[in-house]
């Protein structure tokens, strides 16, 4: 393999290559050979086009690139490809086949989101808390939704949301 | 409908317009390019219809009004109507097509809504700030949807034979009461695209009472279903064949410059394709990239791990002894020695000199960076001399220019597709990240995403100002207020324009300076010198942030001094209802309106202080360690009232069980999207005074994410934020929602927490300053 520099063409090194390491994501089979250590968010949005989660901040601080691995809410920014080699992994486009999850419908009744951006990581995160726990309080919900930011500010209505989720939408 | 070619007889037509201001090249440009087709003249339309005037024809390009520009109906009857302004959370991309909609008897149900590419000629000004979209656009997105009406109307009556006027839009159909005939908006789309568009002043709007929309219920966003999916496109989601990926270091000292880079370590890094220079222009440039190195790479992750490795020598230049403390210390001196006069009322020395009680209040807000959850992503395609950007901007006409400008191609040549924006605050105001894509695509002969990470975002900001605000307060021995002085220093918006600034624009000074609508006999505000070390910009409501921190801290320092209720305090200071008299104001820039339409209007302002006070319970017993306050606003010809309830504990940990909040914003479209503002704005106000500050060293930022600039999170957000609109009737004009809530929100905090504690807190942010 050739790597293109400002000097042309050069041929890969050996610390370089790297191994296949395959995942299933949103239920399909997918495989990466490149740099191990890419972290899963680039792997999602830059190689198999899987735009809905966000990049926020790349250091787990915000929350916006939360998807769901074996049930676990997780932060793609600091997760690399190869942390999730042989896991399974749901990202917002596959958290329900027609986009009706009760989370989803809940934040749609609600109203929640202003310009969106954060809130596939904030539904990811609030679809993993329902998953551990199926009637939580609203202390519990601001606790367990405390590690995704909303620069809107759509606070209200998030906790709201997940609460509504959870009663039955 | 009149196509105005000579401003001489625009000028005219109505006084207030200032013809000079509007480009003359724009103008002339404008119908050179829509040739037979109409521009409107939106001075005229104002005058034709509405009850107001407002500033929208003073807007570079002005406005459009040509329903064939924005409205085209299907043969299956679904109406598209194009949104022209950007999407950053405000919901205009829904409340503008409404507009459109309910005007023209379009059921909603049946509306598409499409996103205008960047072309003022073409759609009128797209700038989507200021809190400008409904109060400028409400009457033109009336005046289409009247217009397109009026067109499928008479259609329908030449189909029927019938005269015009016995045919009536109703829900998406033309009828025929006479005859119980009816046509669906579908069926007529073709004839109606045939009719001429009628003149502006034979048009007629719906009576308000017909409104179906309009103020009224729920409106969701037309992209909440693509949100909660995934499916929404915002800047970076733009993927396109062969596209690369690319970060950029940039000099990490405003006007610093690049002088060696080595890339060897870099080029090591899997994925790394190149690494390059990309070209900077020298400070003060407007929007101008700054330079650096970029890498490219084959995704964004190879990217930032590439120029992670990169070895940079910088030039720091003149900025790089920038230093925050000492810079506070600077400004609170000038604070304190006499500055430029800007508004002058009675004699403020010879007041205070006589005044039996002289309160000083001394206030400092740092700056702030505005950190979108989006940081600023853009995607060009540059070949063959054209230019296509793809990319989340408030600016989509400003952005082709100066495309066009730094590409040094001709503005025809460039195509500017709006995504949704992930917030703007104004940072996205600013193209410089579109530009730097279309640089790097230009030379790499292929498209490419340019990525700015979190830490590019708060390192190379158009920073919020920082300011010392300074206010004297003279009392008689009543206790009645005779005497003002507020003494407003900061670096200007205007010095990233322009080297050497040291005042404030006129439209920073009209921020709650010199607007300042307190009945005081002698007034006198002043604007000491203050140079730029940094890029300043707009932040969400500008210089509102400090000067209603001060006006309504000094508010709640006056209370106190003289033992009264915060209320009360407020209502004597704003004094009776009247009409504020700016006379003595060179340029009172009231953001852009006419004074006639939008004046200060104090019996508005006395208002939503009486509302909030009654809704949210002003004056009610509150727990032990509970405060609240109270502050008031107008900024963006909005007025607002908020009431805070503060809880600090014996810790000094400060908490908010409560807001409550009332607006006044005239006439309204969409009071959900009202509220989802409001209630946003409480919790970035409580952001900015609880955590906001950017500090430099050396000339470089000294923080760069959310643990070191930390943002609200949902644990710390206020329990219960109540909204208040107050209803007014269709003729009141207009004006902002985005960012009043914002000026109000820290001294009702601060009152609140002074009610709670007895500590008076005069630097933002409050930080660690209740830690006991």
């Amino acid at each position: 393999m050739f790597l293109l520099t400002p000097n042309g063409y050069r041929q890969l090194m050996k610390s370089e290559e790297t191994i296949m390491i395959k995942m299933k994501i949103n239920g399909q089979e997918q495989s990466w050979d490149g740099d191990p250590s890419l972290p899963l968010l680039w792997f999602l949005r830059d190689e198999i086009g899987l735009t809905g989660t966000k990049y926020g901040c790349g250091q787990a601080l915000c929350g916006s690139c939360t998807v769901i691995v074996d049930k676990q809410a997780v932060r793609a920014c600091i997760t690399s490809v190869s942390d999730v080699g042989g896991r399974e992994i749901t990202t917002i486009e596959g958290l329900h086949p027609t986009g009706d999850h009760p989370v989803q419908k809940a934040w749609r009744q609600e109203n929640v989101p202003q310009c969106g951006y954060c809130q596939a990581g904030q539904i990811m995160q609030a679809a993993a808390l329902l998953m551990d726990n199926l009637k939580p309080t609203h202390d519990q919900i601001r606790e367990a939704m405390s590690g995704n930011i909303c620069r809107c500010g759509c606070y209200q209505r998030i906790e709201n949301a997940v609460y509504l989720a959870s009663t039955g939408v | 409908m009149n196509i105005i070619t000579n401003p001489d007889r625009l000028r005219g037509i109505e006084r207030r317009i200032k013809v000079e201001n509007v480009s003359r090249r724009s103008i002339l440009k404008g119908l050179g390019i829509v040739g037979g087709l109409v521009l409107a003249a939106p001075l005229l339309s104002r005058q034709a219809f509405a009850a107001y005037q407002t500033g929208a024809g003073k807007m570079p390009h002005g406005v459009v009004t040509d329903p064939r520009v924005f409205v085209a109906i299907a043969p299956d009857g679904i109406v598209t109507i194009v949104a022209h302004r950007s999407e950053m959370g405000t919901g205009v991309r829904t409340s503008l097509p409404l507009i459109v909609a309910e005007e023209m008897e379009a059921d909603w149900s049946r509306v598409k809504v499409k996103q205008a590419h960047g072309d003022e000629v073409k759609f009128g000004n797209q700038d989507t700030d200021g809190s400008r979209s409904t109060r400028h656009y409400l009457i033109p997105m009336r005046e289409i949807g009247a217009a397109a009406r009026t067109m499928l109307a008479a259609a329908a009556a030449k189909r029927w034979g019938v005269p015009a006027s016995e045919v009536k839009a109703v829900n998406h159909e033309v009828v025929h009461a006479a005859s119980n005939r009816r046509l669906g908006f579908g069926e007529l789309a073709a004839d109606a695209a045939k009719e001429p568009v009628p003149n502006v002043g034979s048009l007629k709007l719906k009576d308000p009472k017909n409104f179906r929309y309009l103020g009224k219920g729920e409106i969701s966003i037309v992209d909440l279903r693509d949100i909660t999916t995934g499916a929404a496109q915002y800047g970076g989601d733009v993927r396109l064949p062969g596209m690369k990926y690319a970060v950029i270091a940039r000099p990490p000292v405003t006007g610093g410059k690049l002088v060696s880079f080595d890339s060897a370590d870099a080029m090591k890094v899997p994925g790394v394709e190149k690494v390059m220079e990309v070209q900077g222009w020298p400070w003060p440039s407007k929007f101008q990239p700054l330079g650096g190195v970029a890498v490219i790479a084959r995704n964004t992750g190879a990217a930032i791990k590439g120029r992670d490795a990169l070895k940079i020598v910088w030039d720091d230049g003149a900025n790089g002894k920038y230093e925050s403390a000492a810079y506070r210390t600077e400004l609170e001196e000038a604070a304190r020695k006499p500055g430029l006069v800007v508004r002058k009322e009675g004699d403020v020395d010879a007041a205070l000199k006589s005044a039996d009680k002289v309160i000083v209040g001394e206030y400092y807000l740092p700056h702030l960076a505005h950190i979108s959850m989006e940081p600023p992503v853009a995607v060009a395609n540059v070949k063959d001399g054209k230019a296509e950007i793809w990319a989340p901007v408030q600016s989509p006409g400003g952005t082709r220019d100066d495309t066009a400008k730094t590409l040094g191609i001709p503005e025809d040549n460039v195509t500017v597709n709006v995504t949704l924006l992930g917030g703007g605050f104004g940072r996205k105001s600013k193209c410089d990240f579109a530009l730097e894509a279309a640089l790097l695509s230009k030379a790499l002969g292929a498209p490419v995403k340019v990525q700015w990470t979190r830490e590019d975002d708060v390192r190379h900001d158009f920073l919020h100002t920082v300011s010392a605000e300074r206010i004297e307060a003279g009392l008689d021995k009543n206790g009645k207020v005779i005497a003002w002085r507020h003494r407003s220093v900061a670096p200007s918006i205007a010095s990233t324009f322009a080297a050497n600034t040291v005042h404030q624009a006129p439209f920073e000074l009209g921020m709650g300076l010199i607007d300042m609508p307190f009945e005081i006999a002698n007034i006198q505000c002043e604007n000491p010198e203050a140079a730029a070390h940094t890029r300043i910009g707009w932040f969400r409501s500008v210089s509102n942030i400090p000067r209603a921190f001060a006006v309504q801290s000094m508010v709640g320092e006056l209370a106190h001094a003289t033992n009264r209720d915060q209320k009360d305090m407020l209502l004597e200071l704003i004094g009776s209802p009247r009409i504020v008299n700016l006379s003595s104001v060179k340029d009172p820039w009231n953001y852009g309106e006419p004074y006639d339409s939008y004046p200060i209007d104090t019996a508005r302002l006395r208002r939503v202080v009486e509302v909030v006070a009654d809704k949210g319970g002003w004056g009610r017993s509150v727990p032990k360690g509970h405060g609240l306050g109270i502050a008031v606003h107008r900024s963006f010809v909005s007025y607002i009232a908020t009431i805070v309830e503060v809880s600090v504990d014996d810790k000094g940990k400060l908490s908010v069980p409560r807001v409550d909040t009332a607006i006044d914003c005239g006439m309204f479209v969409n009071p959900e999207r009202i509220r989802s503002q409001i209630e946003g704005t409480a919790i970035m106000g409580l952001s900015l005074a609880k955590y906001g500050e950017i500090t430099f060293k050396d000339g470089k930022v000294q923080q760069g994410n959310f643990d070191d600039f930390p943002v609200i999170r949902i644990d710390e957000a206020p329990r219960v934020t109540n909204v208040y609109i107050i209803p007014v009737d269709a003729d009141t004009p207009p004006s902002g929602v985005g960012e009043p809530g914002v000026p109000p929100f820290a001294p009702a905090l601060t009152n609140a927490i002074f009610a709670a504690t007895g500590k008076r807190i005069r630097t933002m942010p409050i930080g660690k300053q209740l830690e006991t």
